[in-house]
């Protein structure tokens, strides 16, 4: 930590206020996640999460911030168990969706409820704009044309991606610029429907304009399922979630309303991570 | 670093020069081929010589129908038995072979890449030809087979391993079954790419003779089905060639000249199929 670091009592610096935070006093939502003493890890290396309690509440955006390696892509893997997909990696704990225990869950029917945007845009090469929002449907099962055709265009609707690509619905999802690929892979996972939606730091490859789109895009969809995302970039943090959870080394520092967490800290190491003292 | 600059000068052409020349030396080796059975050949080729039988020796006009034919036909059952066991196979390495299995599945793989053709032939022979006592086209199809699973096998494995492992999350987030995503993500996403190695693997079948020296035999007429001996090009073409007589010299040369134009046309088309297409 920075010795010359300048009055504590500073409010964190460029940090505007939080938009999208929950009016003060209104009453809280339902808890549809829940973490309790989760440690997970991978086979080489040491234990990537010391025991997370964590819980996430219905329809709100919470943001995971903290520095690279700190654990925040391993704690939403295990909210989905795509954790689990990486040869060696084992998690313990408690994680429940809606009271259901998700490590008892099939994740095939797991990930359907709790839908993942990657870092880098990834969509599909060898399918359409349209095939690549339909696959989840199709891929499972769905052969009403209709309701796909339907499901599609509100899925893009909802991704902010429906005016720029209804023209090109058949070209490859793999031609469109960065930002529409992310928004693509956005539409993508919302056409599964999903209750809870992970974002493994969404904006990182994208430039500001595209970054702008997708956080507008967040705003606009967080009334109809619960989000999380990461993110190392705070004023994102800042303009689009109501809760906050800063993790350093494998641990949940702390955990509350946006506003309280970029306002008055309650732990010396997050008030030093939001006024850039580190990290 | 050491040495005199001029002598290190001349060392470094005399080395560049050395390089090309063998390079070009490899490179003109196809041309040279290619080029000395079209001028021996090529007088001999006509549409009777594709579309007659043989006739026996002394009478002219004879053609060699029955070898492409069942070139075809052998080749073509080979492709059929042992693309789908390398692709699988390949599938296997790429997507769930991790432990002591793979290695040994890998292994065996690149040995058998290296078993000696006849060797593959006689494999065939005891397995197929001595049990049913008969000389077939099944026999060489299956011992061409045992030459393409290893090619196809370890051509997939490779292409499967290029696809990004991010398009493999990507569809398993979605709640997509592990091995939906690899039939209808993982595996479009290598079609090309499986598909040329395969069509390498038959346009390197195609012209093998040992392994079928034992087992599709030779027939002077039509293969009368796939329990039958049959005729194939290089089979026919290796039997010309060590004839005491002139005309079959020459048949020989025409039917090298078919053989190769054929492997020569695979390669092509796959080698067109696997160029990346122009973005859209
Ligand atoms: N596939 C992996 N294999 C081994 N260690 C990993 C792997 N992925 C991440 N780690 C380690 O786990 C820790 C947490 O990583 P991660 O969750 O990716 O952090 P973050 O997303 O906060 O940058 C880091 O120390 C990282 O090196
Ligand atoms: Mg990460």
């Amino acid at each position: 930590m920075n010795l010359l670091a300048m009055d504590a009592e500073q409010p964190a610096a460029n940090i505007p206020p939080p938009a999208g935070a929950a009016a003060p006093g209104a009453p809280r939502r339902p808890v549809v996640m829940s973490v309790r003493g989760l440690r997970a890890g991978y086979a080489a290396g040491a234990q990537a999460l010391q025991g997370v309690d964590l819980e996430i509440r219905e329809r709100t955006v919470t943001a995971i911030i903290g520095p690279s390696g700190c654990g925040k892509s391993t704690l939403i893997r295990c909210l989905n168990r795509m954790h689990e997909v990486i040869p060696g990696a084992w998690c313990e704990g408690d994680v429940r969706l809606g009271g259901r225990d998700v490590l008892q869950l099939d994740p095939v029917v797991l990930r359907r409820e709790v839908g993942m945007v990657f870092q880098r845009p990834n969509p599909f090469p060898t399918m359409s704009v349209f095939q690549n929002v339909a696959s989840g449907l199709v891929l499972n099962g769905e052969r009403d044309r209709a309701k796909i055709a339907e499901r599609v265009e509100e899925s893009l609707r909802r991704a902010a991606l429906w005016d720029e690509v209804k023209d090109k619905l058949d070209k490859p999802g793999t031609g469109l610029s960065g930002g529409q690929q992310q928004r693509l892979c956005i539409a993508r996972a919302l056409a599964v429907e999903p209750r809870v939606l992970l974002m493994d730091e969404p904006c990182s490859a994208l430039d500001p304009l595209a970054t702008a789109r997708i956080e507008e895009l967040l705003l606009q969809i967080k009334d109809q399922l619960t989000i999380v995302i990461v993110t190392h970039n705070m004023q994102q943090a800042a303009r689009v979630s109501e809760y906050t959870v800063f993790m350093l080394m494998g641990e949940l520092v702390e955990y509350g309303e946006t506003q309280a967490i970029f306002t008055q800290p309650s732990d010396k190491r997050t008030e030093d991570y939001i006024t850039g003292r580190f990290g | 670093m050491s040495g005199h600059p001029a002598r290190r000068k001349r060392t470094n052409a005399l080395m560049l020069g050395l390089t090309a020349l063998c390079a070009l030396l490899s490179a003109s080796a196809l041309f040279a081929i290619l080029g000395y059975i079209a001028w021996k050949g090529a007088s001999a080729v006509s549409w009777a010589f594709l579309t007659r039988l043989p006739v026996p020796v002394g009478e002219t006009g004879g053609g060699i129908a029955n070898s492409v034919l069942g070139s075809l036909e052998v080749v073509g059952l080979a492709a059929l038995i042992g693309v789908p066991v390398g692709v699988l196979g390949g599938v296997y390495l790429a997507e769930y072979g991790r432990g002591r299995l793979a290695f040994w599945v890998r292994y065996a793989a690149d040995v058998l890449n290296g078993v000696p053709s006849i060797v593959v032939g006689l494999f065939a022979y005891a397995l197929i030809v001595l049990p049913m006592k008969r000389f077939s086209a099944l026999s060489g199809s299956v011992a061409l087979s045992v030459i393409m699973v290893p090619v196809v096998l370890r051509s997939t494995e490779d292409f499967l391993r290029l696809v990004p492992g991010t398009i493999r999350e990507a569809a398993l987030a979605l709640g997509v079954p592990r091995w939906k995503v690899t039939l209808r993500v993982v595996l479009p996403s290598a079609s090309r790419g499986i598909l040329t190695g395969a069509l390498l693997a038959v346009s390197r079948v195609a012209g093998e003779t040992a392994p079928l020296i034992f087992t599709a035999f030779g027939n002077t007429f039509w293969g009368r089905g796939l329990l039958e001996p049959v005729a194939t090009l290089p089979l026919t073409i290796y039997n010309y060639a060590i004839s005491p007589y002139d005309d079959w010299h020459r048949q020989a040369w025409a039917a090298a000249l078919v053989l190769m134009l054929f492997v020569l046309a695979v390669n092509l088309a796959a080698r067109l199929w696997l160029r990346p297409r122009a973005a859209n």
